[in-house]
């Protein structure tokens, strides 16, 4: 029944599709004429409003062709939806969002035209390959620009299509071009004419700068040529070449996962270290950890609807904001309620639970049971691309940097400060310390109070990865005590250590088990592990431990 | 607020249920018809869910504005089945056998569904059923205003074939029934029509997963083959906020690598920073941004219910809209809210859908509906970029599937049957595992 069903509607669909092309043939417009003020631009802009894929992308190639002095502006209003369809008057209009209203201007932006309600006004339709071909087009524009970027990016447009632009242009351009990474790009934008030149030396000529270029339209012009090139000397020297780009490939890809693992390592430390020092210094077993980078990432959140317009500062505030903040949270929990149960873990462990469960409620009643948006400012989006095999990604750079500064500083304090010393001599022998003159019921709650506010650093760096969310600490709290256990309890080194290690091995692991599979697959080696050496990775020795 | 809301409710409930015990009369003989509402309002679906029940109490409000049902009133009864699956079957049965009511609409996932589904065949009540889901499942009692796999994943990648060339698939999904079930169903289809095996990549996550590096560099490696490529998503709730933040972060455009998905709405948008996500696809059977008269009014009066301007509508609030009305019409036409009689009249009855045509119950449970793709826009809604000539039918169970293109559905007498096979001419219970 189904079947037919499928079979009738294709014919329905078939059967409409010619009436339409029958309509669009006959008469350019049923509806009335879109109105530009400018008359040149009313029919083309009528046509693409109202015209169906191939006559849209030729409106916008006729717009292109014309060289007024703003088709850049026009096409990238276009592009970006500045540029809109007022639905009464027919008429294009800039629009610029101004609380629930636009304001429109003419499309000369001579001619103030009012404003109206947000529904009144449609974007004009772009689709993903309009998108595309209006990318090229301001591209194409940009090849005489003065701005290299702008002249780089017209480039790079055209690389799909070198035939596009002529012999002599691309001469032209590279006898007067002054910027190096322009020349480099015209110099394999030439390789990829001359590949396909008559003349075997020629040929030659593109193989010997294609061997650079990594990229894929670059390797795939060499296969071809290592496999169907008619002179023998071009099909030696690019099947070599060949051979050789496809082992750059695989070390780059080698590279990349790595990269990918110290990445995970990295966040995984971040969530740890916290957790190194109240769980590992102290003994504490804190539940609530998880929930204290949760509320960390909340100050960033918090920070960026207090500055909504600067979010880079709004971010890097957040850091210290948030170091205070849950720092301040954890001396309280760890003076109301930690201290009382000491050398009591079961009942630590039961407390600590409770209160996270209390911080997540409070979000969720006081803030929003759902996740918050928080933005990511321009410098952390992007990547840093080291050839066009390899790129990374800046907000994982940042975060693998964020993670190790963090590090270090830590370590600092608690090897050259004195209250490090005090925090160290209290861990080691509590009584001895307390002979010593070391105040060690304040050392307890600073400690907890510095593991909590790490955490909160923590939760700053997470929130640019992933959903802030009132679950964001129960994602992270596992994973903590396992990177904890595995470098080995009161050792920052071996968190360090130990959390990189887990990121890569899951890494490494991921692309052949899968995600779920290689999870599982360190928790059982984890486990493993512990079995063999219970103290992790690197242990602590001495009488201290004994006394445990 | 919400919580307190709710526990008072269900404290009535329970005070409810002591006075019907006492009475000894389980049903209510009073002049209104009970409607039940069993949507999560904790836990972790009730940000979905939540919404559907705003929706069904303004459609029963409509209603008794508009004169009722029968000359009678229509009263909600709202539960709490706070996303815990076997809690969704007791609730159902406390619905329908001490609240008394005569149809429910409810459920969001498919394994709550499954869960009330024994207690509604039971009891012979009836559920609407108002989200997309993964088919192969036809059952007397419950009608699935929802797209079934072939009105809304087959005719997206319908779209990515036709109008943008795509040739290799990724189909990318989180780990539980519906994901894997489509994506059996789209590789079948894909491979049905010459697709080769080194085209498709499926990859599944866990809920929540956060870190996509590693995942969205094969992406882009698989994609970087020389053949357009798209991924079709059904990586379902926050775990696509990293997903579509790492695509953006390693440069992968809408227009390189397009993700179709099918659990990202205006609703889940709306929590979303969607800078990274414009120009990425999705297929429903409504989206806000319809123009249609029909449509305006329908958000008017939600803003209106509501009170918050900022509210946005969805695809299964539309279900819900057109399920109702389909009840209501069909309660009309068989003069009684008895379950027998309604499922006899509500098959072949059409009522209007919010993108200006008319849905209409199919013999197998499932409705006619118009399929549209939307693109992403930066202000978290979707411009409808291709939508189907005509409405789609909701096929109950899958062509394309080995185990069950020789099943049909067809709740007419004199087949009365829900998983019927055409060559063995068997009709063999109603759902098949």
């Amino acid at each position: 029944m189904s079947l037919t069903f499928h079979a009738l509607q294709r014919l329905i669909r078939a059967a409409s599709l010619l009436t339409l092309l029958a309509a669009t043939c006959s008469i350019q417009t049923a509806r009335a004429d879109v109105q530009t003020g400018i008359d040149e631009l009313d029919a083309l802009f009528t046509q693409f409003v109202e015209g169906k894929g191939t006559q849209r992308t030729e409106a916008l190639d006729a717009l292109a062709a014309l060289g007024r002095e703003d088709t850049r502006e026009l096409l990238n209003g276009i592009l970006e939806g500045d540029l809109m369809l007022h639905k009464e008057t027919d008429t294009i209009v800039w629009a610029t969002a101004q609380g629930r209203e636009y304001t429109m201007l003419s499309l000369d932006k001579q001619t103030d035209l009012g404003s109206d309600r947000k529904r009144r006004l449609s974007r004009l339709k772009v689709t993903n390959q309009l998108r595309g071909h209006l990318r090229s087009l301001i591209a194409s524009l940009g090849l005489r620009s003065d701005d290299p970027v702008e002249r780089l990016a017209a480039i790079d447009a055209l690389m799909e299509s070198p035939e596009d632009l002529p012999d002599d242009t691309l001469q032209d351009m590279l006898a007067n071009e002054t910027d190096s990474k322009v020349s480099d790009a015209l110099l394999s934008l030439q390789a990829r004419k001359l590949a396909s030149s008559a003349q075997p030396e020629e040929r030659l000529q593109a193989l010997a700068t294609l061997s650079d270029d990594l990229s894929n339209d670059s390797r795939s012009l060499v296969q071809n040529m290592a496999e169907n090139d008619e002179d023998e000397n071009v099909m030696t020297l690019a099947a070599q070449i060949a051979r050789d780009q496809a082992a750059k490939v695989r070390l780059y890809a080698k590279a990349e996962t790595v990269f990918f693992g110290l990445s995970l390592g990295s966040v995984l430390v971040l969530a740890a270290i916290g957790l190194a020092i109240s769980f590992g210094v102290m003994g504490v077993i804190n539940m609530a950890h998880g929930e204290l980078i949760m509320l960390g990432a909340y100050c960033t959140w918090a920070m960026q609807q207090l500055m909504p317009n600067n979010l880079g500062l709004s971010l890097l505030l957040s850091i210290p904001v948030a170091f205070l903040f849950t720092g301040m949270i954890g001396i309280l929990i760890e003076r109301s309620v930690i201290r009382f149960l000491y050398g009591r873990p079961l009942e630590t462990l039961l407390a600590t639970f409770g209160i996270s469960l209390i911080l997540q409620q409070l979000v969720r009643t006081f803030i929003s049971s759902q996740n918050v948006p928080v933005a990511n400012p321009a410098f952390m989006s992007g990547v840093l691309e080291v050839n066009s095999v390899l790129s990374l990604t800046l907000n994982r750079l940042y975060i693998l940097a964020f993670c190790l500064i963090v590090f270090a500083m830590l370590l600092v304090l608690l090897k050259r400060s004195r209250f490090g010393l005090e925090v160290r001599a209290v861990s080691q022998n509590r009584a001895m310390a307390r002979a010593m003159g070391v105040p060690s019921a304040r050392i307890d709650s600073l400690t907890f109070g510095l593991g909590a506010g790490i955490a909160g650093i923590a939760g700053v760096a997470l929130s640019q990865l992933t959903n802030v969310g009132p679950n964001l600490g129960q994602a992270y709290i596992v994973d903590s005590f396992m990177v904890v256990v595995f470098g080995g309890v009161g050792n920052l080194w071996g968190t360090l250590i130990s959390g990189m290690t887990l990121g890569i091995a899951n890494k490494l692991m991921e692309p052949w088990a899968g995600a779920i599979l290689a999870k599982i697959l360190v928790l059982v080696f984890l486990i493993m592990f512990i079995q063999k050496r219970p103290r992790g990775l690197f242990p602590q020795r001495g009488r201290a431990v004994e006394a445990h | 607020m919400l919580s307190t809301r709710n526990s008072r409710r269900s404290l009535a409930a329970i005070a409810g249920i002591g006075l019907a015990g006492l009475s000894l009369s389980l049903h209510a003989q009073d002049d209104t018809i009970k409607v039940g509402v069993l949507h999560s309002l904790s836990g972790t679906m009730a940000i979905s869910e939540t919404t559907l029940k705003d929706t069904m109490l303004m459609l029963i409000d409509q209603q008794n504005a508009n004169g009722g049902l029968l000359g009678k009133q229509l009263e909600a009864v709202v539960v709490d089945p706070a996303s815990d699956w076997p809690l969704f079957a007791e609730k159902a049965r406390e619905l329908i056998e001490q609240e008394g009511v005569v149809a429910t609409f409810g459920a969001w996932t498919s394994v709550s569904r499954k869960s009330v589904l024994p207690v509604f065949e039971e009891l012979d009540s009836l559920l609407f059923y108002p989200v997309q889901y993964e088919g192969e499942e036809s059952s007397k009692n419950v009608f699935y205003t929802g797209a079934a796999p072939n009105q809304q994943a087959i005719p997206a990648v319908d779209y990515l074939s036709d109008e943008i060339g795509v040739e290799r698939w990724v189909l990318a999904g989180t780990d539980y029934v519906y994901p894997r079930t489509t994506n059996k169903i789209l590789e079948a289809y894909l491979k049905a029509n010459g697709v080769s095996d080194e085209d498709i990549m499926i990859n599944y996550t866990p809920f929540g997963h956060a870190d996509w590096q590693s995942i969205v560099a094969d992406i882009k490696r698989f994609g970087s083959e020389g053949k357009k490529t798209a991924v079709v998503s059904t990586v379902n709730g926050d775990a696509n906020v990293p997903f579509y933040k790492e695509l953006g972060n390693q440069g992968i455009s809408a227009e390189d690598i397009p993700v179709v998905a099918f659990s990202v709405g205006e609703e889940e948008l709306s929590g979303f920073d969607t800078s990274p996500l414009v120009g990425h696809l999705a297929a429903w059977n409504y989206f806000m941004s319809v123009d249609a008269e029909v449509n305006d009014e329908f958000i008017d009066s939600w803003l209106e219910f509501t009170g918050d301007e900022d509210r946005v509508t969805n695809d299964p609030m539309e279900a819900h809209y057109i399920g109702f009305n389909m009840w209501v019409k069909a309660v009309e036409k068989a003069g009684s809210t008895d379950a027998a009689a309604v499922q006899d009249a509500i098959i072949g009855v059409a009522v209007p859908n919010l993108s200006g045509g008319y849905s209409a119950m199919m013999p197998n449970h499932h409705i006619t509906k118009p399929v549209l793709i939307g693109e992403i826009q930066d202000d978290g809604q979707f411009e409808i970029v291709w939508e189907t000539a005509g409405l789609v039918a909701g096929d109950a169970w899958s062509d394309f599937l080995d185990s069950s293109k020789e099943i049909i559905s067809d709740w007419r007498a004199p087949l009365s049957c829900g998983n019927y096979n055409v060559t063995t001419n068997v009709c063999s219970g109603q759902n098949l595992e």
